[in-house]
């Protein structure tokens, strides 16, 4: 076993674990931060992608024990409250179907709306590449990222 | 004169009027009796049946019975009570039911959750609203009919009284239940405030936040991980294994042979290992060694030779219309064509799961992410003995479905696990354990033969159909109804039929059949429609003009929806030489759909740039739902054209989705729904989108680049996307 400290959220945890055992299965099974989820458990898919210092990074490929130091945020920590303007334009563009997928979504595109604030069609396809979606969300997740870029705009206009 | 129920004091007209009214018959009024029994006040709160709960606080909820797995029923099913009852939607809170006898069918698949439900939840809503309208009218001394409802309040306008349900309840909870004949149900788009409008998921708010919801998010106390390996080969049996070596491993508490039983669909032999934690458990089975007892080496290669062998035979003739091989012998042109598709994953994004709790006193508590919970429950009862009035099952929110989930393997192996360990279990398939242990859909083989007379009109269909089976009989999803079309859309007609032995597991995937076969009949008509030198649309529209006999479907409805797609896609207009129009029509659970797609090529590479859709099922409940479900459905099709699964020595070759490569959001088509609200009871659209979204796609990219697709996937034919 072995034991690390990881800052998850803004919150600092020690864990201890084995020292093989992906970031994910510790999100889920140590801390019961089950918001990650297992899809392939081979970094194909997305449906684990946490962000570690602000990179979209898929979580059950990277060992537990190597992240001490690193600022992991998964979904549960995006926003406060929920009022993150890609989880308000998910919402009002309704684009979860089973949903199992949509919290890796969510984080790859916080992490390209932190980039490119007014994101084309070719840059979103690029950008949620590594994210699979089985129930087929993919038109809905373009649109809502759009509108998140106008809802993130507004708020800036506002602030 | 109304007569009750001595034993339960229901009014058995109701009881009956419900039976008859309701489209599922008797099942349905049933569930209305015990339903509407419950009308009583259980401290703060007001129960007027099993789906509408009211608090003195003004706290609305609204069960909701069937399984969510995308759907969307646990959005839409609420919907329809919440209009009945005449409450806001931001009002009412929304509860997942679990597995309970009460509701009837608690059911995800065959599109039937909206039909079956239709009758039943506006009942629920009407009953509870009616209810509230004789407490109101009761107190003021006012005629019931004076008094209306709206946001959760009775009015009475003559007197300008008012009243929240909430401080109604307790007269109420006194009253006898409402006869159903007396009850008026909504039923028209032109009645609805809430139906047929844009609403959001209720489950949103968890999702985009990652809040526990789904099969896999259970957490117990004390709760232990597990793995279960089976034989690659399906059915084999464990000779021997290590569990010796692997109980000694880093976080192993238990490991051991299960020796299961020889029901494909239920507990398969195996050896489960449990951990204090899910990836301790996994590795521990990396080191796992079973001697496994193989029984059958089934392989695709096999299969293809022996649908070589039968394509020369006759096979058993199911239907036989007028004379096809005079027809044929007479025809102006003949055109032969042949069509093949392989076997196919679900590979739904939340690998199988269940957590099993099994207590002392020998009650067994499941979560399952199941949509058949009730067939599950009945699996575990007579594969553990344990009576099915000591089963609960909690249903979870399920991470995709598709009809992979109607089979309910996972809760039985999760139960019999978590009853060997004594403590809380929970079974999490691994990814290939996913992909290898499906129940896919059967790969099949169209032959085809059609003859055209002098006007371009078909006059002989003769089709050859080669499936999977198991001593001579079709197995599930691999069969193929003789009265299907163009069965009575054609004078002379034959469905001859042959079955190759098979051992490995198939089952119902997304519109059972039709999401396969759709593509190699409208493929086909594409054929005909050239080779008789006619417009793909009039070809189609003119034989959905006429029938011979029954008609396989509703002409009009279909001919509406093709109409619709053909008109908002342009069909008939100018494209660049690179680009294609293609159309399908069909009909399947309930739903009429018909689709164009238009595609651009650059060489062999296409890119399926939109789909448009024409759809009648009814009025629409929920449009977000509705559209999802369209839109889910092609970007399915498109996906699932590009798959494959194959077998080699019993097995399945693919285990993930580096082998088994689903669509990714850089080839999702832009899709546009257009919905005809006709004038019949609203259907489910789960699955009647996907039939023929393959078609439509298939005929533009011929359209845009000249090759026929006759196997799929599209690689096979040169094809990328």
């Amino acid at each position: 076993m072995s034991k690390v400290t990881l800052k998850i959220n803004g919150e600092s945890h020690l864990l201890d674990v084995p020292p093989d055992m992906p970031l994910l299965w510790a999100l889920r099974d140590t801390l019961n931060l089950v918001g990650t989820k297992y899809s392939c458990g081979i970094g194909v898919c997305g449906s684990c992608i946490v962000l570690i210092d602000g990179v979209p990074t898929q979580s059950c490929v990277m060992p537990a024990a190597g992240m001490a130091g690193m600022e992991i945020t998964t979904i549960e920590g995006l926003a406060p409250n929920g009022d993150h303007p890609l989880q308000k334009a998910w919402n009002d563009v309704d684009v979860p179907q089973c949903g199992y997928c949509q919290g890796g979504q969510i984080l790859t595109a916080a992490a390209l709306l932190k980039q490119n604030s007014n994101p084309s069609d070719k840059d979103i396809d690029e950008a949620m590449y590594g994210n699979l979606c089985r129930c087929g969300t993919y038109p809905r997740i373009r649109k809502a990222i759009k509108l998140a870029a106008q809802y993130a705009a507004k708020a800036g206009v506002e602030s | 004169m109304k007569v009750l129920d001595q034993k339960t004091g229901m009014d058995r007209r109701a009881f009956l009027k419900v039976s008859m009214m309701a489209s599922g018959a008797l099942m349905i009024g049933v569930n209305w009796a015990s339903a509407a029994l419950a009308n009583e006040l259980d401290g703060s709160t007001w129960i007027p049946n099993l789906y509408v709960r009211i608090d003195r606080d003004g706290k609305i909820t609204i069960v909701s019975k069937n399984p969510e797995a995308g759907q969307g029923v646990k959005t839409a099913f609420p919907m329809v009570v919440a209009e009945c009852l005449e409450v806001d939607w931001h009002d009412v809170n929304v509860e997942q039911a679990p597995l309970d006898d009460r509701y009837g069918r608690q059911v995800v698949g065959g599109s039937r959750g909206t039909p079956d439900g239709w009758d039943d939840l506006r009942i629920a809503g009407t009953g509870a609203l009616h209810l509230l309208t004789a407490a109101a009218a009761g107190k003021w001394g006012v005629s019931a009919a004076e008094c209306s409802a709206a946001s959760g309040t009775i009015v009475h306008k003559p007197s300008g009284k008012s009243a929240a349900y909430h401080t109604l309840l307790d007269i109420a909870a006194k009253l006898p239940v409402p006869d159903v004949s007396d009850l008026k149900l909504k039923s028209r788009p032109e009645d609805f405030k809430l139906l047929g409008t844009f609403v959001p998921g209720v489950d949103n708010p968890k999702i985009v936040t990652g809040q526990p919801l789904f099969g896999c998010d259970t957490r117990l106390n004390g709760m232990l991980y597990a793995v279960f390996e089976k034989c690659p080969s399906f059915g084999g049996k464990v000779r021997s294994a290590n569990v010796e070596k692997i109980r000694k491993l880093p976080g192993v508490t238990h490991a051991f042979v299960i020796k299961g039983t020889e029901n494909l669909n239920g507990l398969m032999p195996g050896v489960a290992i449990v951990a204090k934690s899910w990836w301790e458990a996994n590795s521990a089975r990396n080191q796992l060694q079973v001697d496994w007892d193989s029984s059958h080496a089934d392989s695709t290669a096999d299969f293809n030779a022996r649908a070589q062998v039968l394509s020369k035979e006759q096979g058993e003739t199911l239907r036989a219309d007028g004379n096809v091989e005079k027809a044929l012998d007479s025809a102006d042109k003949v055109i032969q064509s042949s069509y093949y598709y392989p076997f196919v994953s679900h590979a739904n994004m939340e690998p199988q799961n269940c957590t099993a709790r099994y207590h002392e006193s020998g009650r067994m508590e499941l979560w399952a992410p199941s949509q058949n919970p009730k067939s599950g429950r009945s699996l575990v009862s007579g594969t553990l003995g344990i009576p099915e009035d000591r089963i609960h099952v909690n249903l979870t929110r399920i991470g995709g479905g598709f009809g992979r989930r109607l089979r309910n393997d996972f809760m039985v192996e999760a139960a019999w696990i978590a009853r060997e360990v004594g403590r809380p279990v929970q079974l999490q398939w691994t990814r290939e354990d996913d992909m290898r242990h499906d129940f896919y859909r059967p790969a099949a083989w169209h032959h085809f033969q059609a003859g055209i007379d002098g006007n371009g009109r078909m006059t002989a269909f003769d089709h050859h159909f080669i499936t999977f089976g198991k001593n001579g009989e079709t197995i599930s999803g691999a069969g193929l109804s003789p009265d299907h079309y163009p069965a009575g859309l054609v004078q002379n007609f034959r469905l001859r039929q042959s079955v190759i032995e098979a051992n490995v597991p198939t089952g119902p995937w997304r519109s059972p059949g039709h999401s396969a076969y759709c593509w190699a009949y409208q493929s086909f008509f594409d054929e005909l429609a050239l080779a008789a030198g006619r417009d793909q649309l009039e070809f189609r529209l003119d034989l959905l003009s006429r029938s011979y006999g029954k008609p396989p479907l509703n002409l009009e409805r279909t001919s509406g929806t093709l109409r619709v797609a053909a008109e908002k896609a342009g069909w008939g207009r100018k494209l660049a030489a690179n680009r294609g129009l293609g159309m399908a029509f069909h009909y399947d659970h309930g739903g009429f759909v018909s689709h164009v797609a238009e595609v651009v090529a650059k060489g062999s590479k296409i890119q399926v740039e939109k789909v448009w859709s024409g759809i009648d099922i009814g009025p629409v409940i929920n449009l977000s739902g509705a559209r999802n479900q369209v839109e889910g459905c092609v970007v399915d099709a498109l996906s699932t054209a590009q798959l494959e699964i194959t077998f080699a020595d019993g097995a399945t070759e693919q285990s993930n989705f580096s082998d088994y490569e689903l669509l990714r959001i850089d080839q999702s088509p832009e899709i546009e729904c257009h919905f005809i609200q006709s004038d019949f009871p609203p259907m489910g659209l789960g699955e009647p989108p996907i039939a023929p979204a393959t078609p439509a796609i298939a005929n533009a990219i011929f359209a845009a680049t000249g090759t026929r697709i006759r196997e799929l996937p599209f690689n096979r034919s040169g094809i990328s996307v």
